[in-house]
């Protein structure tokens, strides 16, 4: 790609600012454009649920990189700017305030938006999502200590802003639909971990229900809860998942199945169009599926190879997942992609604060998770990324160090 | 010609091989890394996050940062893995008597 060529990252979340910045890290002359539809130059979400929403840190503490290196990459970056279409046939972007940019690849890192209840009186004031430094802002100053809020959804967005408003003196009920928390991710002891960890912080977790109505109340809101149940709360926190910001990719033709179909090289239905991050689907072999992974390693390492790929070098997007979240003294990691058919190796004890849970396949780690054990896990990352045969009793063996194995 | 301020900083022995250990010297945070070449040493404090190196992993001459998987190179403190993009400072060694010297100026 000559210094003449221009490419235009569509979205300026983690993912698009990595692709700029690995642009020119490449070596990339050309002209670079960075569009995004919120004034904030690129950041990382993880804290605005932790950190930026307890007021503990700055909203400016979040940014990918300092201004003045944002700055030396010499990017175009216009600000809270949206992208009405891509004309394939014209190769232009076309901005809503009318303008039009002549593209050579284009890398659409557009995320996500905040799933929205779907029920009477999920638009009063008051009835919160969280994806955006302006949603925290927003959230935070509803969280004040002795009012009661109610968090819909008991997904990682749920349980990280139930235990900041716990933290923050808040009274919290978590409802969830599902029967288990996190059911997605984590296999049933990992739930039962999650709920006593909760329970055991004063929160009131109702399982199996889900909200049928908000309407306004002298204290906020009055849910309607799916069991009948009704419950008065200062403010609600809607945490029920991502809606894929893929409209834009499907406008112009592009394969689309909830979010923007591309192969391991980033690349969607047209090689001069790439996506990455939130959006971007693709076959993941850790999970042996087509799939989104909404993640910060994952916005950062597609990013980079987007970029890359976008550049001509060959790549090939399948880093081991991972995954992290921080609720009150606990932090939790994911390694892999955890199967209900692996079998589970345990070390250490459920009931304690540090244990690791191994995901064993045909004799070899394929999956790690567990709470506070940063250093063990990261033993059983090497296990897995070497694809290492390993003894199951020796695995749950705490004698045994997981070095040696 | 300046000459070079040496401190001591801690025991070879106190060094594990192949591992990586925080110390404090005159105030400030240091990690000494154990590799299969010598001792190095750089600032605790990884440039991205506010995680320590020394609960990180090392790996050659590769110290990864336990929060997000960031690498610097322990000889020169070079970022060798993203999100790390700046510089640690890595400070020169000398070993001398079965003790560690660093020169932090």
């Amino acid at each position: 790609m000559g210094s003449d060529s221009t490419i235009v990252i569509v979205g300026a979340g983690q993912a698009g600012g990595w692709a700029a910045q690995t642009l020119r890290s490449e070596g990339f002359q050309g002209r670079v454009v960075l569009i995004g539809d919120e004034p904030h130059r690129p950041y990382e979400r993880p804290p605005l649920s932790k950190a930026v929403l307890a007021g503990e840190a700055s909203a400016d503490s979040t940014a990918l990189m300092k201004p003045e290196a944002f700055d030396a990459l010499g990017v175009d970056w216009r600000a809270s700017a949206t992208v009405s279409a891509i004309e394939r046939a014209a190769r232009q972007v076309k901005l809503a305030s009318g303008e039009s940019i002549a593209y050579d690849k284009v890398i659409l890192c557009t995320g996500g938006r905040a799933r929205r209840l779907a029920i009477p009186g999920a638009d009063l004031p008051g009835v919160f999502t969280l994806r955006n430094i302006d949603d925290a802002r927003s959230l935070g100053t509803a969280l004040q200590p002795g009012r009661h809020l109610l968090v819909v959804g008991g997904g990682w967005i749920g349980l990280e802003v139930t235990a900041t408003a716990r933290k923050k003196g808040l009274d919290v009920t978590l409802v969830e639909a599902a029967t288990r928390l996190c059911e997605r991710t984590v296999p049933p002891e990992i739930s039962d971990y999650l709920l006593q960890l909760h329970r055991s912080h004063g929160v009131q977790v109702h399982l199996g229900t889900g909200i049928e109505s908000f309407a306004s109340s002298p204290q906020g809101l009055l849910a309607m809860l799916g069991n009948g149940q009704q419950l008065e709360c200062s403010a609600a926190l809607a945490g029920v998942g991502l809606v894929p910001n893929d409209e834009l990719a499907r406008a112009a033709g592009l394969d689309c199945d909830g979010g923007v179909l591309v192969d391991a090289q980033c690349r969607s239905s047209d090689p001069d169009i790439l996506a990455a991050g939130d959006v971007a689907s693709w076959h993941c072999r850790w999970a042996g599926r087509r799939m989104r992974l909404e993640s910060w390693q994952n916005a950062q390492e597609q990013g980079i190879a987007a970029a890359r790929s976008a550049l001509g070098t060959p790549v090939d997007h399948q880093p081991l997942p991972w995954f992290w979240s921080d609720q009150y003294e606990v932090n939790l990691q994911i390694f892999g992609m955890p199967q209900p058919h692996h079998g589970r190796v345990l070390r250490g004890d459920l009931a304690s604060n540090s244990f690791v849970m191994f995901f064993v396949d045909s004799g070899k780690v394929v999956a790690a998770l567990g709470p506070n054990a940063a250093k063990d896990l990261r033993f059983a990352r090497r296990l897995i990324e070497r694809g290492t045969d390993v003894d199951a009793a020796r695995l749950a063996d705490l004698q045994v160090p997981l070095a040696k194995l | 010609m300046s000459t070079m301020t040496w401190v001591d900083a801690a025991a070879v022995d106190d060094v594990p091989a192949e591992d990586v250990i925080g110390i404090e010297v005159q105030g400030r945070d240091i990690a000494l890394y154990g590799t299969e070449d010598g001792i190095y040493a750089t600032d605790n404090i990884c440039t991205h996050g506010h995680a320590r190196l020394c609960d990180g992993f090392l790996e050659g001459h590769e110290i990864e940062c336990p929060l997000h998987q960031g690498k610097f190179d322990v000889r020169n403190g070079q970022p060798t893995c993203a999100p790390v993009t700046e510089a640690i400072r890595a400070y020169p060694v000398k070993i001398e008597g079965g003790r560690v010297f660093l020169s932090l100026d």
